[in-house]
């Protein structure tokens, strides 16, 4: 069943196309990479489905649902989480506190909110954190504090913005079982990110861009074999080598 | 010890007028009292929601303006103006934050200031209506300040428990993380466009009541005084950050404050210079007794300066700073 579509999506900044017709469906339930080299639009893409940036042309569908114009608040309301690539915690704020505001996107009383906080802050394994604030924790911290604060909302598609960057080997292991264990519960993820470790290992389809246009999809193995796509990261000689 | 204080402080306040019968005194006490009500009104706009408004004027003359003319053109008492005059300055709030809430920090900040010099040159302009500059006298209701005092008492004490009770809320949630990232509070589903407009209501309807209160307090307003920029809008900036920005009992400490150094120098430093320059005949005393009590603003100016310098979350926010220095110096005393 395909829970997520994009359709020719189009994004023009002044003259630069910076995603150039670019279509994709995501199946429910399944890990969904997006990859390409630094500047070739991934996270554009995500702000135009999270609609920060209103869309130059193209659609895209949330269970077969137009959500092209949607306000960026609404389009957490509906079902999509998401994650900031440059971290935004609410810095003064305890990290159960970051949570209990998120979980009032579905939770109708503050008690209920705060039921939902505590569970999805132990489910992300950040519960012996609750009572720090937010501004102090460390960056491998901050980026599980972004996605507890996305789950808190209760989605069922996830955007993770390069969540494993900056991490350590040991975060980084972690980091992939709490993703596994997400979609393990049912929530599709569509995942940008650049550590290929990260994105071989979890990734169930990958969907790799440059220059704002689509260049490989398939399979881990297919696209990391295509030409295309050993160009766009490592140059023309080791295409051909 | 510390959850009685304010119980304590709440029957000290009681008992206050009946034991100490000074009219002056009194007087003071209840200009705290309408300035605990706007300050915390400004402090759930600028304090918990992060939108700095220099335009609080406005909505506290919209609501003496409301107390005023009803009065004064209905012969309706303008106790009445205590509801209306938060109702008509939220009318205010309502289409201005639609429209200039699309603008963030500073240009926000500078749309409320000019808000504030609308209100303030319609009031002197619409002489049919408001009689400009002649303003607008009404009858007091009592002669005694004893009602008066209770009354503000009451809205005093009112406006920090609503903002208490608000900021407990879902809504308090929704204007603190306004505050800390406005991006990340959009992507967790909160419309931070009406959230940020609820805030600001708030803020509007407790600056709008304590307005009523003033001109039925006063008796008297012209547009100068009620929608003046640094008596009004300015004091109120100043309240929440010496008091504590966003903290619940950082505008009533600020009021306090705020109130003592402005009638410091309003008095002349309690009549020091006069006394001076009855003295001792010279010029310089005499002309600087008769400027000093203008001088406040400059006052407020040091003032703030130095709370940002020492005590950049005010005396609430930094009271374990301030007092826990002040402990350690004398616990170290003790030991050696």
């Amino acid at each position: 069943m395909i829970l997520f579509e994009v359709k020719n999506l189009v994004k023009h900044f002044g003259g630069l196309a910076a995603v150039n017709n670019v279509s994709f469906q995501v199946e429910k339930g399944e890990i969904f990479g997006l990859i390409g080299p630094n500047g070739s639009g991934k996270t554009t893409i995500f702000n135009c489905i999270s609609s920060y940036y209103p869309v130059t042309g193209g659609n895209i569908l949330f269970k077969d649902q137009d959500i092209t114009s949607l306000k960026t608040n609404k389009i957490c309301k509906i079902g999509i989480g998401r994650t900031f690539q440059v971290v935004k915690p609410l810095g003064r704020l305890s990290v159960l506190d970051n949570v209990i505001a998120a979980a009032f996107s579905k939770a109708k009383t503050k008690h209920e909110a705060r039921d939902v906080a505590m569970e999805t802050l132990e489910f992300c394994g950040l519960l012996h954190r609750k009572e720090i604030i937010a501004r102090s924790l460390p960056i491998g911290e901050r980026k599980r504090l972004e996605i507890t604060r996305a789950m808190a909302t209760r989605p069922e598609l996830l955007l993770l913005d390069e969540t494993a960057a900056g991490l350590n080997p040991t975060e980084l292991d972690e980091a992939i079982d709490l993703i596994k264990k997400i979609r393990d519960k049912g929530v599709t993820i569509i995942i940008v990110e650049h550590i290929m470790k990260v994105i071989m290992t979890i990734s169930d389809r990958i969907h790799a861009i440059n220059f704002g246009q689509t260049i490989a999809q398939g399979v881990p193995k297919e696209v990391s074999n295509n030409k295309a796509v050993i160009e766009a990261y490592l140059g023309e000689e080791y295409a051909h080598g | 010890m510390k959850k009685f204080l304010p119980l304590i402080l709440l029957i000290i306040l009681i008992i206050f007028p009946l034991v100490y019968k000074n009219a002056y005194y009194q007087h003071l006490m209840i200009l705290v009292f309408i300035w605990v009500a706007i300050g915390s009104g400004w402090n759930v706009i600028a304090g918990f929601t992060g939108q700095v408004s220099f335009g609080d004027a406005a909505f506290f003359g919209t609501g003496a303006y409301t107390a005023g003319l009803l009065a004064h053109h209905f012969q309706i008492s303008a106790w009445w103006g205590m509801a209306f005059g938060g109702i008509m300055a939220m009318a205010v709030a309502f289409p201005f934050g639609w429209i200039c809430f699309r603008l963030r920090g500073a240009y926000f900040a500078l749309a409320s200031l000019a808000l504030n010099e609308v209100c303030r040159h319609i009031a002197t302009i619409a002489e049919p209506l408001t009689q400009g500059m002649v303003g607008i006298l009404i009858m007091p209701s009592f002669l005694s300040k004893i009602p008066y005092y209770y009354i503000a008492l009451a809205i005093a004490i009112f406006s920090v428990v609503f903002v208490q009770i608000v900021m407990k809320s879902k809504w308090g949630y929704y204007f603190l993380s306004i505050r800390e990232d406005q991006d990340a509070a959009e992507s967790l589903g909160i419309d931070t466009h009406r959230y940020k407009m609820v805030s600001l209501n708030i803020a509007a309807f407790l600056t709008g009541m304590a307005g009523a209160l003033f001109m039925n307090y006063m008796g008297f307003i012209d547009p100068e005084v009620v929608f003046s920029l640094h008596d009004i809008s300015i004091m109120a900036i100043l309240v929440g950050i010496v008091g504590g920005v966003g903290t619940i009992y950082g505008p009533p400490v600020g009021a306090f404050v705020m109130v003592c150094v402005h009638e410091f120098f309003r008095t002349g430093f309690f009549g020091l210079f006069k006394g001076m320059a009855a003295l001792t005949g010279s010029d310089f005393l005499i002309v600087a007794a008769k400027y000093i009590s203008q001088a406040h603003v400059l006052g407020f100016g040091i003032l703030v300066v130095l709370v940002i310098l020492y005590l950049p979350n005010g005396i609430v926010g930094d009271w374990n700073k301030l007092f826990g220095r002040f402990f350690s110096i004398k616990k170290k005393e003790a030991a050696t």
